[in-house]
């Protein structure tokens, strides 16, 4: 039986707490009266995953019929698919995804469907590769696919692959990926890691274009998200919800399937990654020792090369199909089910160590808007109720934060980094004066659809993201960080954690409380 | 009179060399540059009168020669020993005070008829530099007869004389000269009416004086200005650049404000002009790679032996223009350069642009200063003559 999360509290006798510092570790002293949230352990995953995944298809959820009473021969199939942004790390073969499909493939098969188009579900995401779409749904379905044309990256910049369907009730457009809509069945697989993923958002955010994403991808949604995990007080949930059920009612008909997998997160050489400080045996304190020893004279390039190639071990928890709404509402349950940690009110500051990835830069640089992203888009937001630190409070985080960019992956992040913040950090400003030129510029536009970058507007939607951390935040400061960059963002850097803590008094006072958020693995604060 | 004199010496001349390829300005302490007591300049005739000097800046040219990187092409075309120094404000003896324009052109060489560039106002390409009565000498500063404003006292042809109005500042009056060259070199290329895109290498006195040039004079063209030192890319900003980018980030930003694609490391399109205004090998290939085919490149800093590969000049069909000194306008109805730089100087409020003054006893310090202003928030460093004993 795993253990729940829970909230410890330092005191003398309490070890060094691991830190995530990119690709290495910092092993750091909180003050004591520091409170550190424990994730809860991994929960147990399903025992026959296949045969889990067909028991759903068959007994759907909601007001769905059964996947095979919706297939017949003649009819245009659609199968879309998350794309390479899920799930954190990159899972071991087989991914969720290639189980699923592969079902939903044989049972269209057996139903005579012909017509079947595979689409990773982009929206303004770079474009995967060979390597990544056969790690995604494995080499005998990228196989049958691939080389007839009918696996398809969703091009949000592609005017004939796209329809506008219309607009909601709040003059939202809703436009989507042609063949998606023009199909008599569009099946979505997801993989839900963190509560914000899946329900409506697969469909209206996954195969939309600009022009539909920016009235949910905006500073004033991310500032009425509190948090965007949380779906009942999230604005950007329900954006997509209103899309979503407009695409519902305009006749495109979705079958979608869920699941979610446990923090089983790491391979066994990091095995220490997954066990709480003061229960490291001797194994796992030798692994650590060898680990960072290691990682300290190994070249950047080689020590991304060795965490990118990381491969989780975890496993598939829950599957769920059918009806999205009803499907969305048992994922959250799992979801929560593995992630939710009960916390007592709010500190003055929030620490936490960042890892060396995110949705952004699976194979690739986790460049400085990513860190911040990651930081104070995703970590911070991870709460329900309030947040975990208190308006006006400080965040300390972990990151090397190095000037530095994936050049085909993230070119138009170079720009937004040498020219917006350059000139300002404010999300609103930013938005205002610079949004539409790069999500209009052509150049991007070009590698968008060509080559393997991300879209002109992504990096903007990376600052949208931090928005409502820091419309709440007194102050950022990160350890460790390139002070060129961090300064460029406009935080402040700080060489050691008990630095940061100093400058953070100047804040918000003396003798600050704290609370440290671990990870890994991953969990969502339920602030009380 | 007190002077500093850069005499012939090919022993010192290498040393500055050596000197000045460790670090800007070392060669003003082993090369042929040294404070004198030397004769005043003899006044050649009526049209000629002594000007003591207020203030006289130190010019990116005159480092070049200080620092022994000048190149060979200048030795015809100077004097022996010579007091540097052109850009200058001084008093008259009468006491008024003048900004020396130090081209000398036919009219100062006593050439008459003149030249035909000097007969239509376009002295910066005089035929007769060498000849003439005075000794070989482009400017004041250069010939060993005039004497320049690195001394006590020059002598000036009353067509070098420009008054000095009564609300003008001295470091006002001492930047008129070097807006001038900026002034010009902006104007020779710039096209008002059809130039979307100008980018601008350097940010030194040069570069963000020719940002002011564009920006007065250039309608609604955006400014992309490549600045490397904070306190120049605030300037450059303040002076009217629309984008201010560093050296690594030029490419980008110009590819941003034009909406060029690229190939590789090629933009497709470009500036419609370019003013390099640092004049060494990479600012030219700088110059060239983001220039828009058919663009036009002005050469305005002062180059010296440069290896560029010009592919892209060839293939971009770009036109490359070099932007002397001063002299008149077509592009502003023919009027003179020091006439627009006076405006622009009072317009951009251009004296702000002076960091720092030094006496001329303290002339190795002065040096490397401005060898190094960039760095040290600086701009143009200027001697002070006004507290020093005339005698």
């Amino acid at each position: 039986m795993p253990r729940p999360g829970f909230v410890l509290d330092v005191d003398r006798s309490t070890p060094p707490t691991l830190f995530w510092h990119g690709e290495g570790f910092r092993l750091e002293r909180l003050p004591t009266g520091s409170r550190v949230v424990y994730p809860p352990e991994p929960v147990e995953a399903l025992g026959d995953p296949d045969d889990a995944i067909r028991q759903a298809l068959l007994h759907p959820l909601g007001d769905s019929r059964p996947l095979p009473d919706l297939l017949s021969a003649g009819m245009k199939l659609t199968i879309a698919f998350d794309d390479v942004s899920l799930p954190l790390p990159p899972m071991e073969r087989p991914d969720n995804r290639q189980r699923v499909i592969e079902v939903v493939l044989d049972m269209a098969a057996a139903a005579g469907v012909d017509d079947v188009v595979l689409i990773a579900a982009l929206a303004l995401h770079r474009r995967m590769t060979e390597s990544e779409l056969r790690h995604a749904l494995g080499d005998r379905v990228y196989d049958a696919f691939a080389p007839h044309g009918l696996l398809l990256q969703h091009d949000a910049e592609d005017p004939a692959a796209l329809v506008l369907l219309g607009e909601t009730d709040q003059g939202e457009e809703v436009e989507l990926n042609r063949r998606a809509v023009e199909s008599d069945l569009l099946v979505y697989v997801n993989i839900n890691l963190v509560a914000m993923d899946g329900g409506h958002k697969s469909v209206a955010t996954g195969l939309a274009s600009y022009r539909s994403l920016r009235h949910h991808h905006n500073v004033r949604t991310m500032l009425h998200s509190r948090s965007f995990m949380d779906q009942e007080r999230s604005a950007l949930h329900s954006s997509n919800w209103r899309m979503g059920r407009f695409i519902a009612a305009s006749g495109v008909k979705i079958f979608q399937i869920e699941t979610t997998l446990n923090t089983d997160t790491f391979p066994s050489a990091f095995g220490f990654l997954q066990r709480r400080e003061w229960e490291w045996n001797g194994r796992d304190r030798a692994s650590f020792l060898a680990v960072s020893k290691t990682l300290d004279r190994t070249p950047d390039r080689m020590r991304r090369s060795i965490f990118q190639a990381i491969k989780s071990p975890h496993r598939m928890t829950s599957v769920q199909a059918g009806e999205v709404e009803a499907v969305h509402a048992a994922t959250t349950a799992n979801v929560y089910r593995q992630h939710l940690v009960e916390v007592d009110g709010q500190a003055d500051v929030l620490t936490f160590g960042l890892p060396y990835i995110c949705p952004y830069n699976v194979n690739s640089v986790m460049n400085p808007i990513l860190v911040m992203c990651l930081g104070l888009g995703y970590f911070f937001n991870l709460y329900r109720g309030k947040p975990l630190v208190r308006p006006g409070g400080v965040v300390i985080m972990s990151h090397p934060t190095p000037w530095a960019f994936h050049p085909v992956h993230h070119p138009s992040y170079i720009d937004f980094f040498e020219e917006v913040l350059a000139d300002t950090t404010d999300p609103i400003e930013i938005e205002k004066t610079y949004e539409e030129r790069f999500a209009t510029d052509d150049w991007y536009r070009h590698l968008y659809r060509t080559s393997h970058a991300y879209h002109g507007v992504h990096p903007f939607y990376m600052w949208y993201w931090g928005a409502h951390a820091l419309d709440h935040l007194g102050g950022v400061i990160i350890v460790g960080g390139d002070p060129r960059a961090v300064r460029r963002m406009g935080f402040k850097p700080a060489s050691t954690l008990r630095d940061a803590l100093e400058m953070a008094e100047d804040v918000v006072g003396p003798e600050p409380t704290v609370t440290h958020f671990h990870c890994p693995p991953m969990a969502m604060a339920d602030v009380r | 009179m007190k002077a500093l004199v850069f005499e012939r010496s090919l022993p010192k001349f290498a040393a500055a060399r050596v000197a000045g390829s460790v670090s800007g300005g070392l060669g003003a302490r082993v090369g042929p540059l040294r404070l004198a007591d030397v004769d005043d300049p003899v006044v050649p005739g009526p049209e000629w009168s002594v000007v003591r000097p207020r203030l006289a800046g130190i010019c990116g040219s005159d480092l070049a020669t200080v620092d022994g990187k000048a190149s060979r092409y200048f030795e015809p075309i100077v004097s022996f020993p010579f007091i540097p120094g052109h850009e200058v404000v001084g008093d008259l003896e009468d006491g008024r005070r003048v900004v020396l324009e130090p081209v000398l052109s036919c009219a100062t060489r006593g050439i008459d008829p003149p030249c035909e560039e000097c007969g239509s106002g376009h002295i910066n390409r005089c035929h007769q530099i060498a000849f003439g009565d005075l000794h070989p000498g482009l400017q004041t500063g250069y010939c060993a007869d005039t004497g320049g404003g690195w001394g006590l006292r020059l002598i000036a042809h009353e067509q070098q004389l420009h008054p000095v109005p009564a609300d003008f500042s001295d470091e006002a009056a001492v930047m008129v000269e070097p807006v001038a060259c900026a002034v010009h070199g902006a104007l020779r290329l710039l096209r008002p009416a059809e130039d979307g895109v100008a980018v601008v290498i350097g940010a030194g006195t040069l570069g963000l004086c020719s940002i002011a040039a564009l920006r007065h004079f250039g309608g609604d063209v955006v400014i992309v200005a490549v600045a490397k030192h904070p306190t120049q890319r605030r300037l450059a900003r303040d002076l009217g650049a629309n984008v201010v980018a560093g050296p690594d980030e030029m490419a980008r930003a110009v590819r941003r404000a034009t909406g060029a694609m690229m190939t590789g490391d090629q933009l497709n399109g470009g500036a419609d002009l370019v003013i390099d205004c640092v004049g060494n090998d990479g600012s030219l290939a700088s110059a060239l790679s983001v220039s828009r085919p058919g663009g036009r490149v002005s050469l305005v800093g002062m180059p010296g032996r440069v290896s560029v590969d010009l592919t892209a000049l060839w293939q971009k069909e770009i036109d490359l223009a070099g932007g002397y000194a001063y002299g008149v306008e077509p592009l502003a109805g023919g009027r003179r350069t020091f006439d627009l730089a006076f405006e622009l100087v009072r317009e951009a409020g251009l004296e702000r642009l002076v960091s720092a003054t030094y006496p001329l006893e303290r002339y190795k310090e002065a040096i490397d200063h401005a060898a190094n202003a960039g760095r040290r928030g600086a701009v143009k460093v200027a001697f002070d003559l006004r507290k020093e004993k005339r005698r």
